[in-house]
């Protein structure tokens, strides 16, 4: 940390004019020196103007890393086909693998029609091994949906699992992409009602050891899973079957829902009943809850998992899709909580897709409209009408790049979609929001974690809360202490002694923050920690103690207080504070232990509840104020120094005290300057990181206690922008926050800047 | 009378006093501090032999040194769970470095004082500073050469330095070979690979080039194999001697002598030696490499990483700075254009330095490093080259960043020159340049040597940007060695104020780390305190120069 102080020395340059007889000597020597005279001038004008270009430079990056944030989403039509081999049926299903090459349709007959996914040309045709005497009644796409299964349910009580493969190879250095279907639990359909009733409904969830079905008939609800059971020996796996019955009436379930951990059920019925049912034990599910979540006369006419499947998106007749997320009530049990709702139509929703690694979803609506849309930023990104008629399927890749869309008209349309940063809304940023799982809306950054269905939280509001808690503390302990120490520097010391205390103070600021932060982090901390009490009994004994020994000074004979030359008595006060700074300590620990019957932590948690963390706001308020304390003491001491001799003397002269005059006199002109060193201080503070990263635990809470630590915006940096993905949305943001930075120090330093050049001219027309 | 006095304001000034006495006790206490703890850290301090007794256990040994004492009051001791008989009003407890990790699991251990049953220094202990598993305390019990006892107890303490001089010779020569000799053929071999794939990219892959670079991988190869050989037969001699020695717990340990850096009986020193050992530890801090995750061992590497880091920012620094105060100061008219670069300036000053890290890695690594890389180094891709964070980014920035001290105090220095100087020179008929050049700038120099050194101490000792651009916690080979081309800019490096938040905070024995780490901050504290009194002192010289020039 340091602080700037141009020259007061204001003389207007001499240079400006060219001497005139060298214009006027003739000769190659006196053109090549005049030539390298006026090099010099461009070089040196540019040279100057670079400084303005380096400010401007490095607040257009920072815009122009921040800007794609955003952006709105955009969707781009790429081809329009007809729907390939339409004489297959139906479309149940589309899907698209991860390069955006090959499509698949699913069909009511039991076909996969495999095209290429720009041009509509089939590139192969398989049929699903659905057995002859039955056919299909019900169909689902397995959970989670990446794992590409679904499932077909037949007429006769059987069932059969398919999961659709892209394999990649490179033939002579080209990408070739082969589609296959697989059964991961055989070619055989299985047998899910003994009795042979139709499975009207039906769901999956196809995990790595165990598979989950769920099936409705007529009058039931069954839950059949499958345990891969891998023999030591044996080269097929077999399988351990656990079957059970739902006791929940099957008349009234429009659509089933497993999640991809294969723990939780949701039977949705169409008049708004959702009942959620418990199946980690797959032999006894358990009825946890049921609830209406719908208002009467609204009916559900589509459901999904958002990715993750931790919640519901559920959309209405009336256009709604609002999220439902399993929530602990007020009595910790769980509920399923409306945590947020988008108007999607007016009309019913149709469908709800979900992206397959963010939180965003596609809707399909009766207005023929779609419509892709952020959950966690409650962002509307892309709403486009296809054409006159509706779409009856649609699949957005899974990287969320592109959509296929299938109309009532027989025409599949192939959409490039431009989305990269869905997350990020001034609401996400700033305001609170509901997160799935949390009780309630909150702040929260929370930006990465190691699974992919994780939802980021990238809230700036407990970052910005974090800089300006630890910027105020600083405060707290910097303007007093620097403030009064720069009008005693500059007024009343002796010349000798400030030659050297100004130095010296100044000299603090040179220190390193890294030194700073690490005694702050690794000797104040422990250190506070034990002697708590001794920290606020030192701020009531040392100003008692200096004010008492100023007492008994002035009651000392003349010629023991002449002795003291005029402006040393700082020097007298350094053992006088020393001596009560010690006594502090050394009472602190008897009265502590009368007083608060053991430490005045434990006092603060029991009888407060305050908890005290070890690295706090308190540490840093102190460490960071002993880092802004120079930058404020030397500004304003040379506002308050160069205030005008003629004014301080025509206000001794009219009788006032000098204490006085420092006070009605001296600050008042001095004013604009030394609150310009506090601003400076303060954009200091703000944008200090080696302290605050090692003199607190960096945890982003909001929480105003002094003895909590914090987070803040620049520590943020420092720690995690070394492990971001360059241009992810993570990457940006914290951009972002460098941004924020960058312009709050600007606004600071410029409105302070001006104030100095202002006060400059003032003293020099006083 | 109290209220005359409160009325005179005579309080509050002494109040105003008190202030800047608690500021200057503040930064004393805080050099004072960093003083004390980083002094005392090569120390030999003398090594206990305590015998302890919990309670209900039986009486135990333990050797160590005590590095540090709590005293808590009985009352917070209670609260805090130990049990306190009436008659005791404090808890006396002293955190004792018992070294020994790979026996006991831990190198440090906080005991009660009301537990010691005896306490001893007996002259036999020796301490073991091994490059792993930290320090060895015990009794020396014998040497072993291949495998068989040749002395013990006492005889054996005068063969145990001589043999670990030899072996710590032997281990340099090791060194060398591994580092520089093997560094340099694995450094020639990954130019070959490169210059391979340039030629077919660049489709000049043919039979004499073909045939030239397997002549020169085969050289190489040789080579490699005669140092392979040759390392082989120094580690057979470095194992010949080991070091038998008994811990407190009476377990016998063998160490062998290759593993070992030096051996010491601190109780049996004299003061002289003592000095000597202090003033070889202190050596070996600034001129070795670090050992055990930076714990233990020098900071050489991180020293010379800052210097060089440093010297590559000042030369960038310098004339944009002197460039851009000479503009502001002598072809400027005062005026809108000025006031906008104060402005700048200002802001340049006072933006945060994280945000300059932030800047650094997205424009400078990213853009320019990635223009450079796909430019220049297409033969390395994917491998970032100066795509990545680096020395040379590192100094940009951090020139950037200092770039503003250079300005202001180049500027203040031309303001003290008197016109008159310049008018003479303009009236003998020199241009505005040569004016500059021969007369203005030389007298100005004071002035841009101390802003280079404010900038210096300032770069030597900031952290966050270069956090982002291209300081590392362990640097595997310097940015500057004897390999072509020598300099190289696109390595990452070691900075002494990064080592001291990465050893202080990340490393895995905070505890055993401390000490180095004050250390570390004491250098660091030195070298800075020490550029901005000299920055300080320059000044002052320049003033009084410029009082006797107007006079």
């Amino acid at each position: 940390m340091f602080y700037l102080k141009f020259p007061r020395l204001s003389q207007t340059s001499t240079l400006r004019k060219q001497p005139a007889d060298i214009k006027n000597a003739p000769g190659a020597y006196a053109k090549w020196r005049l030539l390298k005279d006026s090099w010099a001038r461009y070089g040196v004008i540019g040279g100057g103007l670079a400084v303005i270009v380096a400010v401007v430079l490095i607040f257009f990056y920072l815009l122009y890393v921040v800007f794609p944030l955003f952006i709105p989403a955009a969707v781009e039509p790429v081809s329009q086909f007809d729907v390939p081999e339409k004489a297959l049926g139906k479309t149940l299903l589309l899907a698209i693998e991860e390069q955006n090459e090959v499509a698949g349709r699913f069909t009511d007959s039991g076909q996969v029609v495999f095209f290429e996914a720009a041009t509509g040309k089939t590139v192969s045709i398989q049929a699903v091994a659905i057995p002859e005497d039955a056919h299909i009644i019900s169909f689902a796409q397995g959970s989670p949906i990446n794992e590409g299964a679904v499932i077909y349910g037949l007429s006769d009580g059987r069932a059969v699992i398919v999961k659709q493969q892209y394999k990649i190879t490179y033939p002579d250095n080209k990408r070739v992409i082969t589609p296959s279907l697989e059964y991961p639990l055989g070619e055989q359909p299985l047998i899910l009602d003994e009795a042979g009733a139709a499975l009207e409904k039906i769901a999956v969830q196809v995990g790595e050891d165990t598979t989950t079905i769920v099936v409705k008939t007529a009058d039931k609800i069954r839950l059949t899973s499958f345990e891969k059971v891998q023999a030591l020996f044996a080269e097929e796996a077999s399988f351990n079957r656990t079957d059970s019955v739902l006791d929940i009436p099957a008349v009234e379930v429009a659509d089933i829902l497993i999640d991809k951990e294969g723990r939780k059920l949701y039977l949705v019925s169409s008049d708004g009943q959702l009942s959620f049912v418990d199946i980690s034990n797959q032999g006894s599910p358990a009825i946890k809850q049921k609830q209406n979540i719908m208002e009467t006369g609204k009916t559900i006419t589509s459901t999904a998992f958002l990715n993750g499947d931790l919640s519901l998106m559920i959309g209405d007749s009336t256009g709604l899709v609002s999220q439902w997320s399993m929530v602990k009530d007020g009595l910790n049990r769980p509920a399923m909580q409306k945590i947020r709702v988008f108007k999607v139509s007016d009309r019913p929703v149709l469908a709800i897709n979900s992206e397959q690694r963010r939180k965003g979803f596609i809707t399909m609506d009766a207005d023929g409209y779609i419509g892709i849309y952020h959950s966690t930023a409650e962002r509307e990104l892309i709403k486009e009408r296809l054409s006159t008629s509706l779409p009856v399927a649609a699949v957005i890749s899974p990287r969320a790049n592109a959509l296929l869309v299938q109309s009532e008209n027989g025409k599949m349309h192939f959409w490039h979609v431009e989305n990269k940063h869905p997350e990020v809304s001034l609401k996400s940023l700033w305001q609170k929001v509901w997160y799935e799982s949390y009780p309630k809306p909150a702040y929260i950054w929370q930006s990465s974690s190691a699974s992919s269905d994780f939802e980021p939280k990238y809230s700036l509001t407990p970052l910005v809360f974090g800089t300006l808690k630890a910027a105020f503390y600083a405060m707290l302990l910097a303007i007093p202490l620097a403030l009064m120490g720069a009008i005693y520097t500059a007024y009343f010391m002796a010349p000798g002694m400030r030659q050297y205390v100004k130095p010296t103070i100044e000299l603090m600021g040179a220190l390193p923050t890294v030194i700073l932060g690490f005694l702050a982090g690794l000797w104040l901390a422990p250190f506070m920690e034990k002697h708590l009490s001794g920290v606020f009994f030192l701020l009531i004994i040392v100003p008692l103690g200096v004010m008492l020994f100023a007492f008994l000074w002035q009651t000392l004979p003349k010629t023991i207080q002449q002795k003291l030359p005029e402006g040393w008595d700082a020097a007298l006060l350094i053992p006088v504070i020393l001596l009560s700074g010690w006594f502090a300590f050394a009472v602190s620990v008897p009265l502590e232990a009368l007083l608060f019957h053991g430490t005045l932590r434990d006092w603060f948690k029991t009888e407060l509840g305050i908890g005290y963390d070890q690295r706090n706001a308190m540490v840093v308020g102190v460490a960071m104020g002993f880092a802004v304390i120079p930058t404020i003491f030397s500004i304003a001491e040379d506002a308050i120094f160069s205030v005008p001799k003629h004014l301080t003397v025509g206000s001794l002269a009219l009788g006032a005290t000098t204490w006085q005059t420092v006070t009605r006199v001296v600050l008042f002109t001095a004013s604009p300057g030394i609150f310009s060193a506090i601003m400076i201080g303060f954009g200091r503070a703000v944008g200090e990181t080696m302290i605050v990263l090692m003199a607190t635990g960096n945890t982003p809470v909001m929480d105003l206690s002094i003895f909590q630590g914090l987070r803040t915006l620049a520590a943020n940096i420092a720690v995690e922008m070394p492990e971001t993905e360059v241009n992810s949305t993570h990457y940006r943001v914290l951009f972002l926050a460098a941004l924020v930075l960058f312009m709050f120090t600007f606004v600071f330093n410029t409105l302070a800047e001006v104030i100095r050049q202002r006060l400059r001219e003032k003293y020099s027309s006083l | 009378m109290m209220r005359v006095w409160f009325k005179s304001g005579a309080p509050w000034i002494w109040l105003n006093a008190a202030a800047v006495s608690i500021c200057l006790i503040m930064v004393v206490g805080v050099l004072v501090l960093v003083m004390v703890r980083g002094v005392g850290h090569f120390w030999p301090g003398k090594v206990a032999q305590l015998i302890y007794q919990e309670e209900g256990e039986q009486p135990q040994i333990l050797i160590g040194e005590i590095v540090d004492t709590t005293i808590t009051p009985a009352l917070m001791a209670k609260a805090s769970g130990f049990k306190m008989t009436d008659e005791e009003d404090t808890l006396v407890q002293y955190q004792i470095k018992t070294g020994n990790r790979d026996v006991t699991g831990a190198d440090f251990r906080w005991i009660e004082e009301r537990k010691i049953k005896q306490e001893k220094y007996p002259a036999g202990i020796i301490v073991i500073e091994r490059r792993e598993w930290g320090n060895f305390y015990g009794q020396l019990v014998g040497i072993k050469e291949n495998n068989k006892t040749i002395a013990t107890g006492e005889q054996a303490w005068p063969m145990v330095s001589e043999r670990i001089n030899r072996a710590l010779s032997i281990f340099k020569e090791i060194n060398r070979l591994e580092k520089k000799e093997i560094g340099a053929i694995n450094y020639g071999l990954e130019r070959l690979r490169l210059k391979q794939k340039k030629l077919q990219l660049e489709n000049r892959w043919n039979e004499p080039a073909e045939k030239q670079m397997a002549a020169e991988k085969a050289g190489y190869e040789a080579e490699y194999k005669r140092h392979q050989t040759q390392l082989g037969e120094l580690y057979q001699k470095i194992r010949r001697d080991s070091l038998i020695a008994k811990t407190d717990s009476g377990g016998e340990v063998e160490v062998p002598l290759a593993k070992v850096v030096r051996v010491y009986r601190p109780n049996n020193m004299s003061l002289i030696d003592k000095i000597g050992h202090y003033g070889r530890k202190a050596i070996e801090f600034v001129t070795d490499d670090p050992r055990e995750a930076n714990t233990e061992g020098g900071i050489f590497p991180a020293i010379f990483g800052t210097v060089l880091m440093v010297i590559i920012m000042a030369i960038i620094v310098t004339p944009f700075g002197v460039i851009a105060a000479v503009y502001l100061r002598e072809y400027a008219k005062q005026g809108f254009t000025t006031r906008l670069i104060r402005v700048a300036v200002n802001n340049l000053a006072g933006v945060p330095s994280i945000v300059y890290g932030v800047f650094g890695l997205g424009f400078f690594v990213y853009i320019l490093g990635g223009s450079i890389d796909q430019l220049f180094f297409p033969e390395a891709a994917p491998a970032p080259v100066f795509g990545t964070p680096g020395l040379l980014w590192a100094s940009i920035t951090l020139a950037l960043l200092t770039l503003p001290v250079v300005i202001v105090s180049t500027e203040e220095g031309l303001a003290r020159i008197p016109s008159s100087i310049r008018e003479g020179s303009l009236a003998l008929g020199a241009t505005k340049l040569e004016t500059l050049w021969r007369t203005v700038l030389p007298m100005a120099s004071p002035a841009m040597m101390t802003g280079l050194i404010l900038a210096v101490a300032r770069a030597a000792g900031e952290v966050a940007p270069l956090m982002l651009v291209g300081v590392v916690k362990l640097a595997p080979t310097l940015p500057l060695d004897g390999n072509y081309p020598f300099l190289h800019l696109e390595r990452k490096f070691m900075h002494l104020g990064f080592h001291i938040y990465d050893v202080g905070f990340q490393s895995p024995n905070v505890e055993a780390a401390r000490p180095l780490v004050y250390a570390t901050a004491l250098l660091l504290v030195i070298v800075i305190v020490g550029l901005n009194l000299a920055a300080i002192i320059i000044r002052n010289n320049l003033r009084e120069k410029y009082r006797a020039l107007e006079g």
